[in-house]
């Protein structure tokens, strides 16, 4: 049977079970809206600004292994949505964007509301498309989700101009695609794997360093079981966390300008390194050539060859999917006649206490003057059970909550690493809640952030999003104020948030509840309170220290044992 | 280092656009690019001339491999290869010149492909150098208009980028 253009739309999100779509409705994409309208399967989320649908369906994508999906109009519809994208494919998240376009037979003309799509998505995209025949939708939108679900996940776009979501073509949904120059890795060669192996068991001082690709891959299993084996330190990237639980006894938490010292210093001196999904990013090595004025090998198991020797060169490149390279690295392990070196790894432990005692781990002087923040952080932590979806901005508050709420699951730490963007939070909270009903979900967000994408209290109203939003507000843009503190002579050149709102009337304007939060004495009893409302949109303003800084601090470029600890200062 | 560079890629819309734009993006070198398509009509060949230290040129091999319209890349440079580039160049051409001219475009296995009162317009091939070489024996003063493709590039023997 003939369908039109829209109608294959639907049918094809149908097919690929998607439960959720965020969009904004337009005149290029009415025809698809129409058919959204005739079914019940694909459920809408109609966000207020198409920036946050992206957040949404990354966030959507980012807490459970599902790709997101957003529908967004053509010209300024598609434009909004940019951040969102390249956002993503900075994090490699798996998404399929939506996009109507201008009829096809006005491309070109500087038609009302077009853009080029496809052009200006390029960079941000992991591949996109338009099409021009209602035929090729079924094949397009298959592919789409194939692209961006496999290998190296990413966002992918598909243009759809009006006219041809309103022809017909028949309609059905291929059972698989292949792309012929598309072969996303699978198992890892087992010559290498042996060879890693070898080189771990030979190690004095083994160092497991482990990335967003955990997460993303699902190999949080493997990774777990694999350094219990070798009894070696792991640290996490920011996008890592939760890959490697942080209770436990061989994590030496986050790594690179704000991790921990022992993190820095092991990563730094150790004789063996495992890279694994990650991509040693200027955050993590701000200094290559002081990197690599240590001797030591590096293995890198990476599922893009081109995330491999980009920064740092490595001894044992390894291209494949992680869960299943770990596993045939365990499985060698285990069959193995040779262990650890125990007596070496019992004088690599004690350096590597040292360096704990001696960075102090996360620590922070409290005070019953003045709201900290890291003690938000810290008693949200405790009110939660370390068990919730936390959300977050991009400043100082993003780094609070990074070191202080110790993540002990993958995918419940969700954050915009590689792109940094601000009013990612309240957003993302929404596609992680809309996805785990039921489940604790918080935004940890500063008083610059949540401006970004404040309009999006108006959403969860309408879906009754019980999202809890804490801000930490210290009425500057901190992260900056901070950089101008130490690299600028003080200068806080527009860096004050001045003219605030009275953030609890707003949230009360936008009907939900609203928390003041001036004294420390108030900080456990609120957050008590807000998490009890289970139903309720919460949003918590905490007046915080304004003059906090994040700690320990690598500055851009030093070398990772060039750090800035609370007490240097 | 020098690196010539080809691929083969969807003979697509855009696919070009993917790749000028890695390019420019990454803040790699583009000396020429060359693009047409193949005996399957389904495939374009492209051959780039770029150059950058070898950590470079693995990641420009790495970027272009991940692009989804590329099916097929072979760093030239990595083994024996031809390379020949065409050039179309029109010399004033007046009096006693048009002899020496002539002969010149002989000695460099050029053809003469077009002719007017005062120019010669003439077809070389070659490698980039020997067109070079053509030019500066020619002389700037003389030289009116030149055209060149850009190295299109093919490995010797059996080295042979198909699919
Ligand atoms: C204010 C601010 C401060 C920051 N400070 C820090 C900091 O102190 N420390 C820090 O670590 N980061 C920090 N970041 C984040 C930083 O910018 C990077 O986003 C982050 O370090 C990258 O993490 P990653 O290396 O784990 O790579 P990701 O971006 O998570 O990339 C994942 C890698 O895994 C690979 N992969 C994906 N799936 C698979 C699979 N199935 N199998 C195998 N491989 C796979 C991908 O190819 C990719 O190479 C900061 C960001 C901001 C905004
Ligand atoms: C969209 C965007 N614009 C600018 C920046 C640069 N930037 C990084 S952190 C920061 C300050 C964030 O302020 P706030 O949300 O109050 O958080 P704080 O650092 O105070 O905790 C800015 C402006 C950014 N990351 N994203
Ligand atoms: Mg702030």
């Amino acid at each position: 049977m003939e369908l039109t253009g829209a109608e294959i739309i639907i049918r094809c999100l149908q097919e690929e079970q998607v439960e959720y779509a965020f969009g904004y409705p337009g005149g290029a994409v009415l025809f698809i809206y129409d058919e959204l309208f005739k079914q019940d399967k694909v459920k809408h989320i109609l966000v207020r600004h198409e920036q946050a649908a992206v957040h949404a369906a990354d966030g959507y994508a980012r807490s459970s292994d599902k790709v997101g999906v957003a529908i967004v109009t053509s010209g300024p519809g598609l434009t909004n949505a940019v951040t969102g994208i390249a956002t993503a494919y900075m994090d490699s998240i798996p998404m399929v964007i939506i996009s109507g376009q201008v009829p096809t037979f006005a491309i070109g003309e500087d038609a009302f509301q077009e853009v080029d799509a496809v052009g200006i998505t390029r960079p941000c995209v992991k591949h996109n498309f338009l099409v021009k025949d209602p035929k090729d939708i079924a094949e397009t939108i298959k592919k789409a989700f194939y692209l961006a679900r496999t290998g190296r996940p990413g966002p992918v776009l598909v243009d759809i101009p009006k006219d041809v979501s309103n022809q017909k073509a028949v309609f059905e949904y291929p059972e698989s695609v292949s792309i012929r120059s598309y072969h996303p890795p699978g198992k890892a060669d087992s010559t290498q794997i042996r060879h890693a192996a070898q080189m771990l068991l030979e190690a004095k001082r083994p160092m497991i360093y482990a990335g967003g690709g955990v997460v993303q891959g699902d190999a949080s299993l493997q990774l777990i079981e694999l350094v219990h084996l070798l009894g070696a330190p792991c640290t996490n990237t920011l996008m890592g966390l939760g890959g490697f639980p942080a209770g436990d006894n061989q994590f030496v938490g986050m790594l690179g300008m704000h991790g921990t010292y022992e993190a820095n210093m092991a990563m730094q001196h150790c004789d063996v390194l495992l890279a694994v999904g990650a991509r040693f990013d200027d955050r993590v090595i701000g200094n290559v050539a002081h990197f690599a004025e240590v001797p030591r090998k590096i293995i890198h198991i990476d599922i893009d060859p081109s995330s491999i020797a980009k920064r740092v060169k490595v001894d044992l490149p390894i291209v494949a999917d992680l869960k299943l390279a770990l596993g045939e690295l365990l499985d060698v392990l285990k069959s193995s006649k040779q262990k650890p070196d125990a007596a070496e790894l019992a004088s690599w432990w004690k350096q590597v206490n040292e360096w704990r005692v001696k960075g102090g781990g996360m620590r922070y002087k409290n005070s019953t003057e003045v709201i900290k923040p890291q003690y938000v952080i810290e008693t949200l932590h405790k009110i939660t059970g370390g068990d919730a979806f936390i959300t977050s901005d991009v400043g100082q508050h993003q780094m609070w909550a990074a070191q202080y709420y110790k993540f002990n699951k993958p995918r419940r730490w969700i954050n915009s690493g590689g792109l940094g963007t601000m009013g990612f939070g309240l957003p993302a909270a929404m596609g992680v809640q809309l996805i785990n009903p039921g489940e604790t979900v918080a935004c940890v967000t500063g008083e610059g952030s949540i401006q970004m994408n404040i309009q999006e209290l108006s959403t969860c109203k309408q879906f009754r999003l019980p999202i809890k939003v804490l801000a930490l507000n210290n009425r500057y843009l901190g992260m900056v104020r901070q950089w101008q503190e130490f690299f600028h002579g003080n200068r806080y050149s527009e860096s004050y948030m001045d003219a605030l709102p009275d953030f609890v009337k707003l949230a009360e304007a936008y009907g939900h509840v609203g928390m003041r939060i001036d004294n420390p004495a108030d900080v456990e009893p609120a957050i008590k309170e807000a998490f009890a409302r289970k139903d309720d949109l919460v949003f918590m303003d905490f007046r915080t220290d304004s003059t906090e800084n994040v700690f320990p601090m690598v500055p851009g470029g030093k070398g990772l044992s060039e750090v800035i600890l609370a007490e240097d200062l | 280092m020098r690196h010539i560079i080809s691929l083969l890629m969807e003979n697509e819309a855009g696919a070009l656009s993917r790749v000028a734009g890695l390019f420019s993006a990454r803040g790699y070198n583009i000396e020429s690019l060359t693009v047409a398509p193949t005996e399957d009509p389904t495939m374009s060949r492209m051959t780039i001339v770029t150059s950058g230290s070898d950590a470079v040129i693995e990641q420009i091999n790495k970027q272009l491999n991940k692009l989804v319209d590329v099916v097929a890349v072979m760093d030239l440079s990595e083994g024996e290869h031809l390379e020949r580039e065409l050039m179309l160049v029109k010399i004033r051409a007046k009096g006693e010149d048009r002899d020496e001219l002539k002969r010149m475009a002989d000695i460099f296995r050029g053809r003469i492909i077009d002719v007017s009162n005062e120019t010669y317009t003439i077809e070389l091939t070659g490698a980039g150098s020997k067109l070079d070489n053509f030019l500066e024996a020619v002389g700037r003063e003389l030289i009116l208009e030149t055209v060149r493709t850009g190295a299109s590039g093919i490995g010797r023997g059996d080295r042979i980028l198909k699919l």
